[in-house]
């Protein structure tokens, strides 16, 4: 076919490109995986100590929405699954979706992918390409962590099931990343689009998994999920999920050959000729371009915070029904209900820290782009710059965080017809809010002081998830679980409220800015 | 005459290498002054620095009689600039552009806005996104002219313009002159250079090579000599300052010295010039002359072989 020709080429100029980035990923997963599966193996020590906690997990719908359904839970293969869960298939999603998106959408937005088209490169020969190195990443992930699960002593079906499951996931995700490079013409709005349907595909399987079952079959993650790895396999969920893959690199190719090189699916339309009064100052230029991602990350944060409240009801149901739930009662030590959305708003908050670090790094963004330069050359000084952005960064998380609490107030609230449910949570969310500034804080930290190294942030921010939902399986020692800003936040609604920590930690998100604001002050601006 | 820009021995080093290396520069104020250099020869840094966006290891820059790294801002108000390469906005449009660094700056003229708008033929509602390079160009030359900015600094602004905007900005230009404002370009377009400049510096390897103005450089440098003699011109291989020398047809093509050019004329005229034409040398040859690593690189081979300068081109 001439609309593939060059592939070859170009699978080898990605695997150049991405010679370190590509390892990089599948050591983390695979790493991460095997760790979980030990771990299990490590925390319990006889089958009667799976039986005790599967039984905990089987009447906390918290846990079952967090990492999905109870499989199996009292063998070593099912509960290293259940542990590695939903989080896990997530990560492999966001893999493919970033290897997906920098080879095709990026490479199209920087004009690089021009070049290489006016070669002798057929028209479907990079996505093509891109969808080969991505499949085979994914591929290789399912082996390597069939193999390690095997090594590990793990029954060899389910292990297989189980390197299936990351593969499938991933497949499905690369091919959907295929299809919004598409569509927009920005690789931030193929990252946006992708990643809220990877949150509609967790927060769809986490209701399903609750309820019925049956909501979880819209969801990539309840497939590889229905795949029931050391729990009875089932093979014929994944072939579904190929089947998919198959559908959406199809839907890629056939939108790939309506449009232009460069050009989305939605044509330009004409603009204002002249700027707003709102444009006269940095902030407005910050503010307008950061506007959609604010929005975006509110409705998202908004919604997931209703599927969130929604589910309460059902915990309130199950309490009545189980006799088990005064040992459950006194194990928790609290309510189940506040323990369930002590849970809920630290993942919203760790889930905001996104959008933070995100419209943190903007400045870094904005810089390496050249569009900081000119700005700069005006009557603007460094750190005016610099605190517009800041400026959209710090109340846009605390905008982030309460539309979270919201959306959990306002569902729960409605559903048990108390509305004093909504202030409540409100407040349980922005708790949070001072750990989330101190990673907003870290990023413009390291923008000053390093701008290469301003990506470190996101590190931060995954080792804060490891931490909040992993420590107690890796058995982190004190010290590791305290780096993480959000150890230190009160677990409101379980607990009170104390201020100290929270002033504490504003204290030190204000002290990362100000160190941030300095250093910048001082260095040379990259320049290209 | 008051200085607008005066660089001392400016020295920036970027990890091992040293982008600019003992730079100096000198612009009046009123003037046009043309900045010249290979590509990767510092012009873009030594730009950077007077913005105050690059900190210089030593030397002293000034601009506009202050220090442009700690009085950025204050000084950021009197100058207007136009990056050599345009990065906008995806998402706003070129004429938001315009105002917005307009504003950022301290305000703009409305009048001669709308003015440059029209004669640089330019769309303000198209998105920053759809914009060619040269109409990316167009958006912050619109910005920076239509201000009242005393010193204009323009990195390689018309890189992207085709001849018919080329002709507009020279006006632009010519315009902002006579107003008794400064401009600073860097620009590899020679012509646009010999049209617009009083004052020329020539850079290489981050180190000034040349700089005074245009006739001062052509004197220091060689004449480009044609003639037709009766009998065939021998010997010219021989004289000090004949460089480049070719004969074809009893024609002679050479360069020479203009310190040696009155004995080189007076040995050509015994062979009985039947026809002459010379003329100095252009923007282009002086430029050669500083760029080019053959120039300088081919005497020195030649030199160490001990042959005359110009022996391999007469045939």
């Amino acid at each position: 076919m001439k609309t593939l020709t060059g592939t070859g080429t170009l699978v080898r100029l990605i695997l150049r490109r991405d010679r370190i980035r590509i390892p990089v990923w599948l050591i983390g997963l695979v790493f991460f995986a095997l760790s979980s599966a030990s771990g299990v193996q490590g925390l319990y020590r006889s089958r009667a100590e799976l039986v005790t906690a599967a039984r905990v997990v089987e009447n906390n719908p918290a846990f079952i929405a967090m990492n999905g359904p109870a499989q199996a839970l009292d063998t070593f293969g099912g509960r290293a699954a259940w542990e590695i869960g939903a989080f896990g298939l997530s990560a492999v999603a966001l893999m493919s979706m970033f290897l997906m998106g920098r080879q095709t959408r990026s490479e199209e937005e920087s004009g690089r992918m021009e070049l290489v088209r006016a070669a002798v490169v057929g028209r479907h020969a990079p996505v093509t390409a891109a969808l080969t190195v991505v499949a085979g990443v994914n591929l290789l992930l399912g082996a390597l962590v069939a193999a390690g699960f095997i090594a590990l002593d793990f029954p060899t079906g389910g292990s297989l099931v189980m390197g299936g499951t990351f593969a499938a996931v991933g497949l499905v995700f690369a091919a959907l990343t295929a299809v919004t490079a598409q569509v927009t013409e920005h690789t931030r709005g193929v990252y946006g689009i992708t990643g809220a349907l990877l949150g509609v595909a967790y927060v769809v399987r986490a209701a399903g998994d609750i309820g019925n079952g049956s909501l979880s079959w819209l969801s990539p993650i309840g497939w590889a999920q229905a795949a029931r790895p050391f729990a009875g396999e089932r093979w014929e969920p994944l072939l579904l999920a190929v089947v998919v893959s198959a559908l959406l690199v199809y839907v890629a190719f056939a939108l790939g050959a309506r449009r232009d090189v460069g050009a989305g699916l939605v044509a330009q339309r004409p603009g204002p000729p002249v700027a707003s009064l709102g444009l006269a100052r940095p902030f407005g230029l910050a503010l307008r371009l950061q506007r959609a991602a604010l929005i975006g990350w509110t409705v998202a944060l908004f919604l997931s915070g209703l599927a969130y409240g929604s589910v309460g009801r059902d915990i309130e149901d199950l309490v009545a029904d189980s006799p088990e739930m005064g040992d459950i009662l006194t194990q928790t030590g609290g309510n189940l209900v506040d323990s369930f959305f002590a849970t809920t708003t630290l993942m919203l908050a760790l889930l905001a820290s996104g959008f933070s670090i995100q419209s943190a790094l903007r400045l870094r963004s904005e810089e390496s782009s050249g569009r900081a330069e000119p700005l700069l050359a005006t009557a603007i000084s460094r750190a005016r710059w610099a605190t517009s952005h800041l400026t959209v960064a710090m109340v846009g998380a605390a905008i982030v965080v309460a539309a979270g609490g919201l959306g959990t107030g306002i569902s729960y609230g409605i559903s048990i017809g108390e509305l004093g449910q909504v202030p409540r949570l409100l407040g349980a969310s922005l708790v949070h809010l001072p750990a989330v500034w101190v990673l907003s804080g870290l990023a413009i930290a390291l923008f000053g002081l390093s701008p290469r190294a301003a990506m470190f942030a996101w590190a931060a921010l995954g080792g804060s998830v490891v931490v909040g939902f992993f420590g107690q399986l890796f058995g982190f020692p004190d010290w590791v679980t305290e780096l993480s800003p959000f150890t230190h936040s009160p677990q409101v609604p379980v607990a009170d409220p104390t201020i100290g920590p929270l002033v504490v930690l504003s204290g030190l998100a204000a002290g990362l800015v100000a160190l941030g604001l300095w250093a910048f002050g001082r260095r040379d601006v990259a320049t290209t | 005459m008051t200085k607008s820009i005066e660089v001392n021995e400016l020295v920036k080093t970027f990890g091992p290498t040293r982008a600019l290396d003992e730079l100096d520069l000198a612009v009046a104020t009123g003037e046009v002054h043309g900045f010249l250099g290979p590509n990767g020869s510092g012009k873009s840094t030594t730009i950077r620095v007077l913005l105050g966006l690059l900190r210089a290891d030593s030397g002293r820059a000034t601009l506009l009689g202050a220090d442009p790294w700690r009085d950025a801002v204050a000084l950021h108000r009197r100058i207007a600039y136009v990056p050599g390469d345009v990065n906008l906005w995806p998402n706003l449009t070129g004429g938001e552009v315009v105002d917005l660094l307009g504003r950022l700056r301290g305000g703009l003229n409305q009048r001669r806005r709308a003015d440059l708008l029209e004669r640089f033929d330019l769309d303000p509602t198209k998105k920053g996104r759809t914009y060619s390079k040269g109409n990316r160009q167009k958006v912050a030359l619109v910005a920076a002219l239509a201000s009242d900015a005393e010193l204009l600094i323009l990195d390689e602004p018309t890189s992207g313009l085709d001849p018919l905007m080329e002709a507009v900005f020279q006006e632009c230009i010519r315009a902002v002159k006579a107003e008794g404002r400064t401009v600073l370009l860097s620009s590899h377009i020679l012509a646009e250079v010999e049209a617009l400049c009083d004052t020329v510096s020539i850079i290489r390897l981050g180190k000034t090579v040349q700089s005074g103005t245009l006739s001062e450089l052509r004197h220091l440098t060689r004449t480009t000599i044609v003639a037709e003699t009766a009998e065939p011109a021998t010997g010219l291989a021989d004289l000090q300052g004949v460089h480049d020398l070719l004969s074809e047809d009893g024609r002679v093509y050479f360069d020479v010295d203009t310190a040696n050019l009155d004995e080189t004329l007076r040995h050509l005229t015994s062979f009985g010039i039947r026809a002459l034409s010379s003329h100095p040398p252009t923007l282009e040859e002086l430029f050669l002359r500083h760029y080019g690593d053959t120039e300088d690189g081919d005497a020195e081979v030649r030199q160490s072989r001990g042959e005359p300068a110009s022996k391999e081109s007469a045939s």
